[in-house]
């Protein structure tokens, strides 16, 4: 038995029980300290606290990969590697990195060489350097990017149920039913549970400038 | 940014979907898998045929060896030994 549904932002699609049942056992991964700024992170893993770096890969991954995917344009093989590549150069070498705030910066430029060299390596045209048009959209995808990581970590000081309801709507693209499933929440709340809770973000992001 | 438009928000939310979770474990595994990453770099500095089969092959030279080949403990190993 398939479930039709149909979201309110245009999506269509269908969910089989099984799915369903998949949706409900996937672990959500929640924050370790989602208040802890990039500087104490860094300054944690440093002293070699493992739940710190796990919250490092966690904060980090979508950048990293929306880096290698959205503005390099990556396939899946090529992503990985650089997104491997990433963390362990991070792990290595987190000693030398001059600021602890400036994790990002270091993490954009280090994803940002990876994709280049893996471009290189397989023969395909990169965005080059030197080309002013190119360069400049690299930038505004970077640009909207670390827009898009400044409402993250808004959306990690909201909490939940807020959080993991935006974020399976918006991020990882699950209809009304499937967050209903996976929350044990009636399907016919969920919109407007998203609608309170981007209001919630938009105050937290409004304090926060 | 500015004005905090909902729609906006929405939109920028969906620029970061997460990665596969595999990865992100993959990654989350570098700290527990250190010793294990130091322990194949002694070998290979002290044993130049090893370390010439990592060069060569390093998935398949680990594998041969008994190693574990994660993605992160390649990708560290590609890093130390200068193979990236």
């Amino acid at each position: 038995m398939r479930v039709a549904f149909v979201s309110t932002h245009g999506r269509h699609g269908d969910v089989t029980p099984r799915r369903m049942t998949a949706l409900r056992r996937t672990s959500y991964p929640r924050p370790v300290a989602a208040t802890a700024t990039d500087a104490q992170l860094v300054s944690r893993c440093r002293d070699g606290d493992t739940e710190a770096w796990n919250e490092l890969v966690e904060r980090f991954s979508r950048y990293v990969y929306a880096i290698a995917v959205q503005a390099f344009r990556l396939g899946p093989h090529d992503a990985e590697d650089v997104f491997q590549d990433v963390f362990a150069r991070v792990y290595q070498h987190l000693e030398r990195l001059r600021s602890d705030e400036a994790i990002r910066p270091w993490i954009a430029q280090l994803t940002r060489r990876r994709c280049i060299d893996s471009l290189r390596a397989s023969g395909r045209e990169g965005p080059a350097e030197t080309d002013d048009l190119e360069v400049a959209e690299l930038d505004e995808t970077f640009a909207r990017l670390d827009e898009a990581m400044a409402v993250r970590a808004g959306l990690d000081a909201v909490g939940e149920p807020c959080r993991e309801i935006l974020d399976r709507f918006f991020c990882r693209d699950e209809s009304y039913r499937a967050i209903g499933e996976a929350l044990d929440l009636p399907a016919g709340t969920i919109a407007s549970r998203i609608s309170r809770c981007l209001g919630k973000l938009r105050g937290e992001l409004e304090g926060r400038s | 940014m500015t004005g905090y438009d909902i729609e906006r928000i929405g939109e920028l939310l969906r620029l970061l979907p997460p990665p596969p979770g595999e990865w992100v474990r993959a990654a989350q595994e570098l700290p527990q898998a250190r010793v294990e990453i130091d322990g194949i770099v002694a070998r290979a500095e002290a044993d130049a045929v090893f370390r010439a089969r990592l060069v060569a092959h390093l998935e398949s030279a680990l594998e041969a060896e008994g190693y574990p080949a994660t993605p992160s403990i390649v990708a560290a190993l590609r890093l130390r030994l200068g193979t990236g």
